[in-house]
């Protein structure tokens, strides 16, 4: 079978599997995603695993990601040339911070009989983000759990050991929600007054680097995103 | 009786056989470890956050500092995504080029893991042969980038330029004598790809010197094998790639289950070990660098042979020459927007991987249409490994501990970030 059929066959047997569950599945760039529904979760991991089918037996990557800025540009070109270029120095970009689909896990699977490789992403709720955890079944997946916590806030219940991992010890925040800024929000210096190192709130400026442009026809959307 | 409790042990960040800034919490009965809790981000610098703010093309030099005695490799899998999205296939003699030089990334990585690791468990002489070799071969990424180690010279639509007809070669200078110099040019006198024939001439003999310096060495056997033992059915389920899955007997490699670039077209062996020890893995990633040998050689074959473009001809990813833009409006223009804006990629996900010598490095990239990647996300090998240190450390004495870090392969550049 070639790699193309494989992977046919597989989201075709998903759809069939987990459609009851309200899952969708989809197909992009050779690669199939199901977006599983997060009370459904725990369900449909261990039936991932376990059943023949599917097999997938090595969870290669957990990460979340923050949609909150998705197909938001900071340069606009559409009405450009009446009006002028801008210069891409907006910042305030609004950011869409209470969406239902602003937080979501992703998984990557991989399957080692069967030779396949899966995505899975579970939205979660943007006030509470919550999502069973899957250490239990792929005991791998422990530090990976723990980063997704330390950079997006996401609470992985039932992960044995949920602490930060990757930020500094007492660090506030997580770093990498999209209302984070790049620049951070307090820098170290030592303080000749005091005689120790002392945190403030950081006295440098965003710079624009390159604006982020978004060039699509129709306009982003996440429908598209989705496909 | 007075209370026995356990002791607890500080083990790095500043120790030399923490490979960098590993700082590990050991709790310890005696001189045997109970529990250890590595506490890692002390090299975090917010490569996947940096790379939301950059266009596409400016994150490739981050690729080189991630895992950084394996620079070529990340760019590969990074630059494949992005590919992907795109749609962009980089040509056959790119695909070589590459191929080849993985393969001496590959053997860059083992050579530094063996020195490091025998560094580590008493075996000071390896270590000096071992980077004697490595020197020949940062002189092969010196010759196509311009730099030793952080080259950036993959790119999206193939790599930044062909393979140099002429070797750089040693000049004259107050520090060394004629004779000297003379013989260290001795293989520099044709083109790069004559250098790596005659390196690939060399280079098994020298891997018969490592070996005869460790394999049947009883000290080297006393300190590693049986240590570390890792199942198949645990390596699998915790997350293992590469070598440390292959060394518990899984037979396991992307360049042959997911072939990529040129491995499809090369005849090489997966070797795998059978106890899962230490020293099955060390004597997997010795094989490893002799298949990488033989890889090298039948890239240089095909390389000598066809001659062809290694980058696209698209110039909306990859610039036009400098002749072309001096001399065309349209050029002009491309080469413009694309140091400018860069190009933007069609909305959607996608997650490439490669094998890495640590194991597979993959990049997951979400992109909404624009320019920078809405979402990169790098999957280390290496993190996965430390994350079963608690498991594979348990009930071994102090000392063990060295040997199983070096035998992770760790480098903090990938593990944080």
């Amino acid at each position: 079978m070639t790699p193309n059929q494989r992977l046919e066959q597989l989201a075709a047997q998903l759809r069939e599997r987990f459609a009851a569950d309200g899952c969708e599945v989809e197909e992009g760039y050779a690669e199939v995603t199901l977006t599983a529904p997060r009370d459904g979760w725990s369900e449909i991991a261990p039936a991932l695993r376990d059943e023949e089918a599917f097999a997938f037996d090595q969870l290669v990557d957990v990460c979340g990601v923050d949609y909150a800025g998705f197909g938001k540009g900071e340069w606009a070109t559409a009405e450009a040339s009446s009006a002028g270029f801008g210069r891409g120095q907006e910042r305030d970009g609004e950011l869409d911070l209470d969406s239902d689909k602003r937080f979501a896990v992703v998984y990557h699977f991989l399957s080692v009989a069967h030779n396949n490789r899966l995505r899975v992403r579970v939205y979660l709720d943007p006030e509470q983000p919550i999502v069973d955890s899957v250490v239990s079944l792929w005991n791998g997946c422990d530090w990976f759990e723990r980063e997704a916590f330390d950079m997006y806030g996401i609470m992985f219940s039932g992960h044995p050991d949920l602490r930060r991992i990757l930020t500094d010890y007492g660090f506030i925040g997580h770093p990498m929600r999209k209302d984070f800024p790049l620049s951070g929000q307090v820098e170290m210096r030592y303080d000749e007054a005091t005689r120790r190192v002392i945190y403030q709130p950081i006295t440098i400026e965003q710079r624009p680097q390159v604006p982020k442009v978004v060039r699509n026809e129709e306009g982003p959307s996440r429908e598209a995103a989705d496909a | 009786m007075p209370e026995i409790r356990n002791y607890t042990l500080n083990f790095g960040p500043q120790h030399p056989a923490a490979h960098g800034v590993l700082r590990l919490v050991l709790e310890m009965d005696g001189e045997t470890v109970e529990r250890s809790d590595p506490h890692i981000g002390l090299l975090h610098r917010g490569t996947e956050k940096l790379a939301e703010y950059k266009p596409y093309n400016h994150s490739i030099p981050y690729m080189d500092r991630l895992d950084y005695v394996s620079m070529m490799c990340n760019e590969h899998a990074y630059v494949r995504a992005i590919e992907k999205l795109l749609g962009v296939e980089a040509p056959i003699r790119a695909q070589y080029i590459r191929t080849m030089f993985d393969e001496i990334t590959r053997i860059l990585n083992h050579l530094m893991w063996l020195g490091a690791h025998g560094l580590d468990i008493g075996a000071m002489t390896v270590f000096l042969y071992a980077f004697r070799e490595r020197e020949d071969l940062m002189d092969c990424y010196e010759a196509v980038s311009g730099a030793r180690m952080h080259a950036a010279y993959y790119r999206v639509g193939g790599v930044y330029r062909d393979l140099p007809d002429q070797m750089p070669r040693f000049e004259n200078n107050g520090f060394r004598d004629k004779a000297d110099i003379d013989r260290l040019n001795r293989n520099r006198e044709g083109s790069l790809l004559d250098f790596i024939e005659d390196f690939t001439q060399r280079f098994p003999a020298m891997v018969d010197e490592y070996e005869t310096l460790l394999t049947d060495n009883r000290i080297w056997k006393q300190r590693t094998v049986g240590i570390g033992v890792v199942s198949p059915e645990r390596a699998l389920q915790l997350g293992f790639t590469g070598p440390m899955i292959r060394g518990s007997g899984f037979a396991w490699d992307l360049r042959r289950k997911q072939p990529y670039a040129a491995y499809d077209q090369l005849d090489f062996d997966i070797p795998v070990g059978q106890n899962g020890d230490c020293y099955d893995r060390y004597l997997v990633r010795v094989e490893e660098m002799r298949q990488s040998n033989r890889i090298i050689k039948q890239c240089i074959k095909w390389l000598r042979e066809n001659d062809g473009p290694v980058m696209v001809d698209d110039h909306k990813v990859a610039p036009p020459s400098r002749q072309e833009m001096k001399e065309g409006m349209e050029h002009l223009i491309h080469h413009f927007k694309l140091f400018t804006e860069g190009y933007c990629t069609p909305v959607g996900e996608v997650y490439s991987a490669v094998e890495a010598p640590k194991g597979e490095f993959g990049i997951y990239i979400v992109s909404d249409g624009s320019n920078k990647p809405y979402r990169l996300k790098i999957r280390a090998p290496g993190f996965a490994h430390l994350a079963a240190m608690d498991e594979m450390a348990k009930g071994h004495m102090l000392a063990d501990v060295v040997a199983i870090i070096g035998t992770m392969d760790v480098v903090f550049g990938e593990i944080d970030r």
